[in-house]
């Protein structure tokens, strides 16, 4: 279960809607399960297709949770041509980071945008509920 | 010299579970091969063909090696390595 709640849905779709046609990226950092910050990041990769969260930001994002004893909680990503599910490469790519949710954001219907969430472990997808209570 | 390394929740499992561990070398890739002693398997995690990963990034008290000397990055004693798997997807 990640609870996402309409504000941090709102900040994530915002974000996708400000870069599209290139997919943003971005981190939540979590506070026992439920997200306390949505932390905008840059797309170092300023494409279409793909995403790298800004790997200074990354570090710097770590370094923050340290000191405010956040969790790393979930990264973020928008799908602007595809549905909101984890392509083959996410996947791959998931190996490394195994613990944050995976959350999607699909702007294929951009008057309707659909978020989801997913675990990515051992190359398997998983789908988590995300709720509709407020928790941010 | 006794290095600080700090690595993810997920290299952690490939480091006898500690978030940080002390190692030493004079230079990263010093550093990275008595890490490879201790725990091999280690090295492939990180380097590829002799370089370090392209999805992989390793910092020196919070700079990038690749910006540094890279691998011959020399290290003194008390520096903080982090090493940081990319946080990447796409189509």
């Amino acid at each position: 279960m990640l609870p996402l709640g309409d504000d941090v849905r709102g900040q994530m779709i915002a974000h996708a809607r400000e870069q599209f046609p290139k997919e943003c990226c971005g981190l939540l950092a979590g506070v026992g399960g439920k997200p306390v910050k949505v932390i905008r990041a840059t797309n170092s990769e300023d494409s279409e297709f793909r995403y790298r969260v800004d790997d200074r930001e990354l570090l710097r994002f770590l370094q923050d949770c340290d000191d405010n004893g956040w969790d790393f909680l979930a990264v973020y990503h928008s799908h602007t041509r595809s549905e909101a599910y984890p392509s083959p490469t996410d996947v791959r790519l998931a190996g490394n980071w195994p613990d944050p949710y995976y959350v999607l954001v699909s702007l294929v219907d951009q008057d309707d945008p659909v978020v989801r969430a997913f675990r990515i472990t051992d190359g398997e997808i998983s789908e988590v509920p995300t709720g509709d209570e407020a928790s941010a | 010299m006794a290095i600080d390394v700090r690595v993810t929740a997920n290299m952690q499992k490939h480091l006898g579970g500690e978030r940080s561990i002390r190692a030493n070398g004079d230079n990263v890739r010093d550093l990275l091969a008595d890490i490879d002693e201790r725990f091999p398997g280690f090295h492939d995690m990180v380097m590829t063909d002799g370089e370090i990963h392209r999805f992989v990034n390793v910092y020196l008290n919070d700079e990038d090696i690749r910006f540094l000397n890279q691998l011959d990055t020399a290290l003194k004693d008390g520096d903080v390595v982090s090493i940081l798997p990319a946080l990447a997807g796409g189509l």
